[in-house]
């Protein structure tokens, strides 16, 4: 079943896939532009998006909330050691997007906080002074490829998606992500299948423990809360294929210059 | 002499005069906090706070602009009636969002880095939201209107990257999408907003 559905994906990603793939920056700022995505699927994602709701109103925010009140040095520990984890998938896609230099620095890391750093639980690499970490997936990589995002997708559980997106998450399970590999695609002696969705589950709820007065406050405050949400995972998206931390590489001015002669 | 001495003493007179009166747009956000942060910390009644809210909005967001630029391509097919209708509506949507947002937060510590000017209209002040044991540090990006120097204006906050002037305007299209075009249904929406 997963495999047909990679391959209708990736079907579909290549239909997306248009003749400017590998362009420059400025092609790729406007092929990732939220008002150039595509909501194709918009009956289906508004019940996905009701649905994930639901659910978060009755599982994910309640545990989010439990969670934090774990003690603040608990919860940072264990922050990094999921974070620690994410490198064996950020390592691979700074080689796919060509920046070797980083994926040395994320191997360093990743060896460092590893070993010295206790399963990742003490980031002891950034007090040594490393860069910030900044995450990286398949997603992206096929973004700065050239890529298009195709059409916005909301994923039940999961979220906010597009189809490229979703394409580049379906390469963890087929091979792209070390720790899938070792705790449930192949029967090792150390990690089980447990050990790979507790960490994701895990990750999902440090997200939401972390953004739960904001997303309250989106929540309370928005008109409509799924073109608010659709609009916020798509320009940081951009943001992240574009590895941009500046706001003005990603903004467009003249999306303000029209209104001078309001 | 004398002559050129009182044209470079006029000169100089100018300039010291317009330093005076522009304000720098780093200057312009860290009063703005403090003004916001005295308003949060004080010992006041919440309607106290959201009111005082308000004014600091009212004295310092292009709320006009904002509310043309939220209405995007749609702004194009409006009567200048309707344009103040807009405006009327949107005002009161946004005083009522904004206080509402912000009434919740107590003492906000924001800490303001470095400034960047884009253009003579634009500059962008970055800043950071202080760590608290519930939420890591946020990065805010103010969006400052500098046509008249003067006189600066936030036009948009952009938290880690993310605009919210730009995700209003795309809900905003989302709701007239979703109406077939009729911009009424949006004014509905947003007096149904300023009501709750």
């Amino acid at each position: 079943m997963i495999k047909k559905l990679a391959i209708i994906l990736i079907t579909t990603l290549a239909l997306t896939v248009n003749t400017y793939a590998g362009s420059d920056g400025e092609l790729l700022l406007k092929k990732n532009d939220p008002s150039n995505v595509k909501d194709c699927f918009e009956g289906f994602n508004r019940a996905t998006f009701a649905f994930n709701q639901a659910l978060d109103g009755i599982l994910f925010e309640p545990v989010a909330k439990a969670y934090r009140i774990l003690p603040s040095p608990v919860r940072t520990g264990v922050g990094n050691s999921l974070n620690n984890l994410s490198h064996l998938v950020t390592i691979p896609n700074n080689i796919l997007q060509g920046d070797f230099k980083q994926a040395g620095i994320n191997t360093g890391r990743f060896v460092i906080n590893t070993t010295v750093g206790i399963l990742g639980i003490f980031d002891v690499a950034t007090q040594m002074g490393f860069s910030e970490y900044v995450k990286e997936d398949y997603g992206q990589s096929l973004g700065t490829a050239g890529v298009g995002p195709g059409c916005y997708l909301v994923l039940p559980v999961l979220g906010p998606s597009t189809i490229r997106d979703t394409t580049g998450s379906m390469m963890n399970i087929l091979g792209g992500d070390p720790w899938y590999n070792v705790s449930v695609k192949n029967d090792t002696r150390y990690f089980n299948e447990k050990d790979y969705y507790v960490s994701r589950g895990t990750d999902g709820i440090n997200f939401r423990a972390k953004n739960i007065e904001s997303f309250d406050n989106l929540e309370e405050n928005a008109i409509d809360f799924y073109a608010s949400v659709k609009s916020l995972y798509l320009q940081d998206r951009k943001q992240k294929i574009l590895n941009s931390k500046g706001v003005v590489d990603t903004m467009n001015d003249s999306d303000w210059e029209e209104i001078e002669d309001k | 002499m004398i002559k050129k001495l009182i044209v470079f003493n006029f000169i100089v007179f100018l300039i010291s005069l317009n330093a005076v009166h522009s304000i720098e747009p780093d200057i312009f956000v860290q009063s703005t906090v403090n003004r916001a942060s005295d308003t949060l910390s004080a010992d006041k009644t919440k309607e106290e706070r959201i009111e005082e809210l308000k004014q600091i909005a009212l004295d310092t967001v292009d709320i006009k602009g904002i509310g043309f630029y939220s209405l995007g391509k749609h702004r194009k097919n409006l009567t200048s009636d309707k344009k103040k209708e807009y405006s009327k509506v949107f005002k009161d949507y946004f005083l009522n969002s904004f206080s509402s947002r912000l009434a919740e937060y107590s003492n906000p510590v924001i800490e303001v880095n470095s400034k960047e000017k884009i253009n003579d209209n634009y500059t962008i002040v970055s800043s950071t939201l202080a760590a608290t044991d519930k939420r890591p540090a946020i990065k805010i990006d103010w969006r400052i209107y500098t046509k008249n120097p003067d006189k600066p204006l936030i036009r948009d906050l952009i938290i880690e990257g993310l605009s919210l002037a730009r995700t209003q305007k795309e809900e905003f299209n989302s709701i007239i999408q979703g109406a077939d075009g009729d911009v009424e249904v949006l004014f509905v929406s947003l007096r149904n907003f300023s009501k709750k």
